[in-house]
């Protein structure tokens, strides 16, 4: 592990994280569900209640200039998150699933015809595939899916070429699998769309919180994740496009804070990003979000990244060890695996791992994990998963295995 | 390490999952329904034979967890000879002790899902059978379904 880097004194930035679970020590490996949240975050929603809270935009007294500030404050933090030219390229969105919908929404209805291709993975979550199949209902459009390559869970980047046909109009990709844990290698991906012209946008719901994400670098046209997952608040995510792809797109939604001026028969929009930010937006979110950014640069995102993929190959090495276990993801020592490790047991269903490692107090999940097409795809109905974030130790990945070969014994193997 | 679930995974639950019973197709069923778990993915198909009113065989194929399967396995010896009646009241016994715990009247067997109620996310794994029978029962040609159960 770095150095440079207290892991145990961050450890103690989550109250939550100090308790027992049916009498055991809680060990929390569901990060990739949500991520618990440091003091710094509550505390600064709780002083935005006690001391700020205020309607934004509109007002002109004192406290609506500070919730005002306060929000667009967040709206430049963002930008600076993830290396956007500017603060108006973010849009404030409840998470990666809206932000999704958003582009579906906005930028799907107003360019896509019957006969398009909108080319996904075959790894993406539910909230990267249903916005687009509706969206393929109402215009004609087809969809097709970059395979992934069984249980190492890569993409078949051989297949890119046919697929990348004139017809695609948007390549929708996830970053990092929340089923199986690969790092995409989305740079290249974009930039092979560029050439043709094709529209891309990263699903980072996994990515954002986890490794430094410039999507300049990059190179993708839209960039979506979710507050919650990175420390902050339920609720908030961000959408962030390329300006003058935000600028060419209609409004999502329709009401106040979005129009310019309005008449009975017409109405003039405001710029991007506040074009698709209708209503009273979520506050609170965007301040808990400023101070997660925060907390976690503070951290440096590099430092997470090498934390989480240690504990990810730690893991991995100590499952495969054991007999009568299926690993699912990027090989061992692959620099492709994220902080997630997916698995199953001989004979035994994910949901009753899941209830007895509860039992243990270790918090794991199983299911399809919002990825069923991928998990036919695999022959499986569901796996059993355990993610990993910094203030994850080593410790609690050697109680997690104990806790393995009890359940494999308990269940008579 | 694991004492405290006994109350869940009792001694005929495992043995139940490990080797279900009548798990099998029955090419001359009468009835057939699928039961489906949107939450974990799982499915099974069960069958049934009547006979006028009465259930003379029932068999069950399917992928779930030890719950669901020992559950279906349970079923299918249970209502076997049953009318349609009777096996209708056994599910609403069964759907009563599941969701509160409370066993009303004689269950047989059935009586070691009272402790499924303690562990919410479960109940709709020991009843995706049950309602995969009433289904049956009722003809239903679509797929039944756990996401309306009350828990």
């Amino acid at each position: 592990m770095n150095k440079t880097v207290d892991w145990a004194a961050l450890r103690k930035d989550f109250p939550i994280l100090d308790q027992k679970v049916h009498g055991k020590p809680l060990v929390y490996f569901d990060n990739a569900a949500t991520s618990q949240k440091p003091c710094a975050v509550i505390d600064a929603l709780v002083h935005y209640y006690e001391h700020d809270n205020a309607n934004v935009h509109r007002g002109i007294h004192e406290l609506s200039n500070r919730a005002t500030n306060a929000f667009e404050a967040a709206r430049t933090r963002a930008a600076k998150f993830i290396n956007a030219k500017s603060a108006d390229e973010i849009i404030f969105v409840r998470g990666t699933t809206e932000g999704i919908n958003l582009v579906a929404s906005s930028w799907g209805t107003k360019n896509l015809k019957p006969g398009d291709v909108i080319l996904l993975t075959e790894m993406e979550h539910h909230s990267n595939l249903v916005p687009w199949q509706l969206l393929a209902q109402k215009t004609g459009a087809k969809i097709s899916y970059l395979p992934v390559t069984g249980d190492e869970g890569l993409l078949d980047l051989s297949k890119l070429d046919s697929l990348l046909t004139k017809q695609v109009k948007i390549f929708s990709m996830v970053h990092i699998s929340n089923s199986l844990g690969t790092l995409n290698p989305v740079a290249e991906l974009c930039a092979r769309a560029r050439e043709l012209g094709i529209v891309t946008l990263v699903d980072g719901a996994q990515s954002a919180g986890h490794l430094p994400v410039d999507v300049q670098a990059i190179g993708c046209d839209f960039f979506a994740f979710s507050g919650h997952k990175i420390c902050g608040p339920t609720g908030i995510g961000v959408l962030w496009g390329r300006q003058e792809i935000l600028d060419a797109m209609p409004p999502y939604q329709g009401g106040g804070e979005m129009i310019l001026t309005v008449g009975y028969d017409k109405t003039e929009f405001k710029h991007a990003p506040h074009r698709f930010e209708a209503g009273t937006p979520d506050i609170s979110g965007p301040i808990g979000l400023h101070a997660a950014m925060d907390y976690l640069d503070a951290i440096g995102r590099e430092n997470i990244w090498r934390h989480d993929q240690e504990l990810a190959q730690y893991t991995y090495e100590k499952l495969s060890a054991l007999r009568d276990v299926r690993l699912f993801g990027p090989k061992l020592n692959s620099a492709n695996r994220a902080g997630l490790v997916s698995f199953l047991l001989k004979d035994v269903h994910a949901h009753d791992v899941v209830t007895l490692a509860d039992q243990a107090g270790v918090a794991l999940r199983g299911g399809h994990h919002c990825t069923q097409p991928l998990m036919h795809k695999l022959g499986v109905e569901s796996t059993a998963r355990a993610s990993f974030y910094f203030y994850n130790t080593k410790a609690e990945v050697d109680r997690f295995v104990e806790v393995v070969k009890e359940i494999q014994k308990f269940f008579g193997q | 390490m694991f004492d405290d679930v006994n109350d869940l995974y009792q001694q005929v639950i495992l043995d139940h999952c490990k080797q279900p019973r009548n798990f099998h197709e029955m090419p001359d069923a009468t009835r057939m329904a699928q039961g489906h778990n949107p939450l974990c993915g799982d499915n099974l198909k069960l069958f049934l034979t009547l006979d006028g009113d009465i259930i003379k065989d029932a068999s069950f194929v399917g992928s779930g967890c030890c719950i669901s399967k020992a559950s279906a396995s349970l079923l299918t010896d249970n209502i076997k000879g049953k009318t349609k009646a009777e096996a209708e009241k056994t599910f609403e016994q069964v759907r009563d002790m599941i969701t509160t715990g409370v066993v009303n009247g004689d269950v047989g067997k059935l009586a070691v899902f009272a402790g499924v109620h303690k562990y919410p996310a479960r109940v709709k794994c020991a009843i995706l059978s049950w309602h995969a029978l009433i289904g049956a029962l009722k003809g239903e040609a679509k797929p039944v379904s756990t996401e309306n159960e009350q828990t």
